[in-house]
């Protein structure tokens, strides 16, 4: 084996679901929300070399969003409230999916629905496409009114989304995309572990509210709104840490991932993988410079395995 | 410094290299209605060094930059900048016309009005700037009519590039509204090249008298021209009504909040007049005018404009 092929397979990792396993050339996948559809990107870096693409939420039908303004620029984060303004399911299958590189790097959905039976005709049309390699359910997301937030905030409601979505997909890995915005986030993971999640990702972003004193306005017209970036990367490795620990399936990290150095602090925390996010608006190379800088940070840190590296934080308790 | 002594293939370290020459790697843009046929452009990201950083006024600045890698592009178009070491005050790029584009390097005009300006206006030459561009649809260049520029204080910026890049500059009308000093705007790049009329508003009299010309004039190019506009929302809400009225052919030039300027972040979105079925080719059904049936729907400021028909766009 070369030099590059030898680098090539210790990026590799293999997210072990219950019922469904997700196979990765690398552990940096694009966070929902921040990368588009996809194809917005490459001008910027070479969408094969990514981990996996998660693209923009998708409803049934194409969702307008919410009015502007809908992003503010907060002390080391970004707040939004876009609202899912999305596409729709079918015109994304129809015409953004069959211009990604499906064959070489997975593309994962991302679902919204207001209903669990829309949830469910969501995960249906999705269950027989090739191009898709995994469903991400977001039942997290802050700005919309009804359904997302609700379903993540409640376990019982979190268990029937993660089942409805479940039984309409069952050959797809599924991951549910946990919120930060509850007590204890362990309680909604292992009700989604054990209604059939094969993995987990979190978090989705803090809710947050920015103003203006001069206007006396809401940076946001929703008033509130979801806050990502680096400011929440601590919150973004609580989470993980907690959640690892509390199920057996693979966490996904998410929140304030900007470099390879905050990806092995994930891996290190108990994450999987990890999706970039917000880096991807302050430079559109973000994800990919991270991919490539990955193997010299692991070089650096001393890291040979990333599967015997996941969650070998050492505690002080420990020593 | 030379001009392009500044053309910089390597950042802060070496990874910056090979970053760069991805980033190079050629990719179409969408095209706007620009010169008979559409030009693309190849969109990049590089970092561009400063060359020079002029002082317009109180808080206004002309930044020179280092020669962007890409072909001088057809006005109206924007990049975004971000200081690479900057101060750490700011997380997302921003959006900047591009003001002049020549031999000498890529001029843009801003004002100091916030974090990232306030950074910018601390830059140094030499110092790197991360910018992606030429991003965003083009101005309508068209030698055989007549043009009515219209524009509002910073709004000046991309219309410098405009009469740089029209065949027929004599043919362009400039009305320039300016509550500052003239000195502020770097209206001395243009000057003697086509016809330019700048109006002092000092007070409320003043912009209803600018405003009452601005009527007069919209109703003079109706007819066969083409009337171009960029400047405060208020401003731009009173060109458009009128254009609707005397059925001008209008072109607004918009300014949003955006956070990456490549259509990911959906913070610039704008409400536009569209069919039901326009999601394959959004940018190009906006060039034309609306039809009987069309609906309101959001469409990016990057992606689809930044310069919108005027009676395509919602203000």
């Amino acid at each position: 084996m070369s030099a590059d092929g030898r680098e090539n397979a210790r990026l590799r990792v293999c997210l072990k679901g219950a019922s469904a396993s997700l196979a990765l050339n690398n552990p940096v996948l694009t966070a929902s929300g921040t990368f588009g559809y996809g194809l917005e990107f490459s001008p910027y870096g070479d969408l094969r070399k990514l981990g996996g693409i998660v693209v923009k939420g998708l409803s049934l039908k194409p969702r307008e969003g919410n009015p502007m303004p809908r992003i503010a620029e907060t002390p080391c984060g970004l707040l939004n409230s876009v609202g899912l303004q999305n596409c729709g399911a079918k015109v994304f299958l129809r015409y953004k999916l069959p211009l990604l590189p499906v064959e070489v790097v997975p593309v994962i959905v991302n679902l919204y629905a207001a209903t669990i039976d829309e949830f469910a005709d969501l995960a249906g049309l999705f269950a027989g496409e090739r191009g898709i390699a995994a469903l991400e359910v977001n039942i997290s997301c802050p700005n919309v009114r009804e359904g997302g937030l609700l379903f993540g905030q409640n376990p019982r409601m979190a268990a029937e989304v993660t089942a409805a979505v479940r039984a309409r997909c069952p050959d797809k890995p599924l991951i549910v995309k946990l919120t930060p915005n509850v007590t204890d986030i362990a309680v909604i993971a292992k009700a989604c572990a054990e209604a059939g999640a094969d993995m987990l990702s979190c978090i989705n972003t803090l809710s947050g509210m920015a103003v203006d004193l001069s206007t006396r306005r809401p940076l946001l017209a929703t008033i509130i709104g979801g806050l990502s970036g680096p400011a929440i990367k601590p919150v973004a490795l609580r989470s993980v840490w907690q959640v690892s620990r509390a199920v057996s399936i693979p966490v996904i990290g998410i929140g304030g991932i900007g470099s390879a150095d905050d990806v092995l602090e994930f891996i290190l925390a108990g994450a999987g993988a990890v999706q970039v996010g917000t880096a991807s608006f302050s430079r559109p190379d973000a994800v990919f410079r991270i991919v490539e800088d990955l193997p010299a940070a692991m070089e650096k840190y001393g890291v040979e395995d990333l599967d015997a590296f996941r969650g070998s934080l050492r505690t002080w308790q420990a020593d | 410094m030379t001009p392009d002594a500044g053309r910089r293939l390597i950042g802060k370290n070496m990874n910056a290299a090979s970053m760069i020459m991805r980033g190079a790697s050629p990719a179409q843009t969408n095209t706007g209605p620009g010169m008979a046929g559409g030009t693309s452009a190849l969109v990049r990201l590089e970092v561009l060094d400063i060359a020079e950083l002029g002082w317009g006024g109180p808080g206004f600045f002309v930044l020179r930059l280092s020669q962007p890698g890409w072909e001088h592009p057809l006005p109206g178009r924007f990049l975004m900048l971000r200081a690479t070491a900057g101060s750490g005050e700011y997380l997302c790029a921003r959006p900047f016309s591009i003001c002049r584009i020549n031999d000498d390097g890529l001029v843009v005009f801003f004002q100091v009005r916030g974090k990232a300006t306030r950074d910018f206006a601390a830059l140094k030459p030499g110092d790197p700037v991360d910018a992606w561009g030429p991003l965003g649809n083009s101005l309508p260049v068209d030698p055989c009519r007549p043009v009515l520029v219209l524009a509002g204080g910073v709004g000046i910026a991309p219309f410098v590039n405009y009469v740089d890049r029209h065949p027929v500059p004599g043919s362009i009308s400039l009305e320039f509204g300016h509550r500052l000093p003239l000195e502020c705007y770097p209206l001395r790049y243009i000057e003697g090249k086509c016809s330019i009329r700048t109006h002092h508003e000092k007070n409320d009299g003043d912009r209803a008298v600018f405003s009452m010309l601005v009527e007069e004039r919209i109703r003079e190019f109706a007819l066969s021209g083409i009337v171009l506009a960029c400047g405060p929302p208020a401003f731009l809400r009173l060109v458009r009504e009128l254009a609707l009225k005397y059925r001008a052919e209008a072109w607004l030039s918009l300014e949003t909040r955006m956070a990456c300027g490549i259509g990911a972040c959906l913070g610039c979105a704008v409400k536009t007049l569209l069919p039901a079925e326009y999601f394959a080719a959004p940018a190009q059904i906006l060039a034309a005018p609306p039809s009987e049936g069309d609906r309101e729907h959001y469409v990016q400021t990057c992606l689809c404009g930044p310069n919108f028909r005027a009676d395509r766009v919602l203000l």
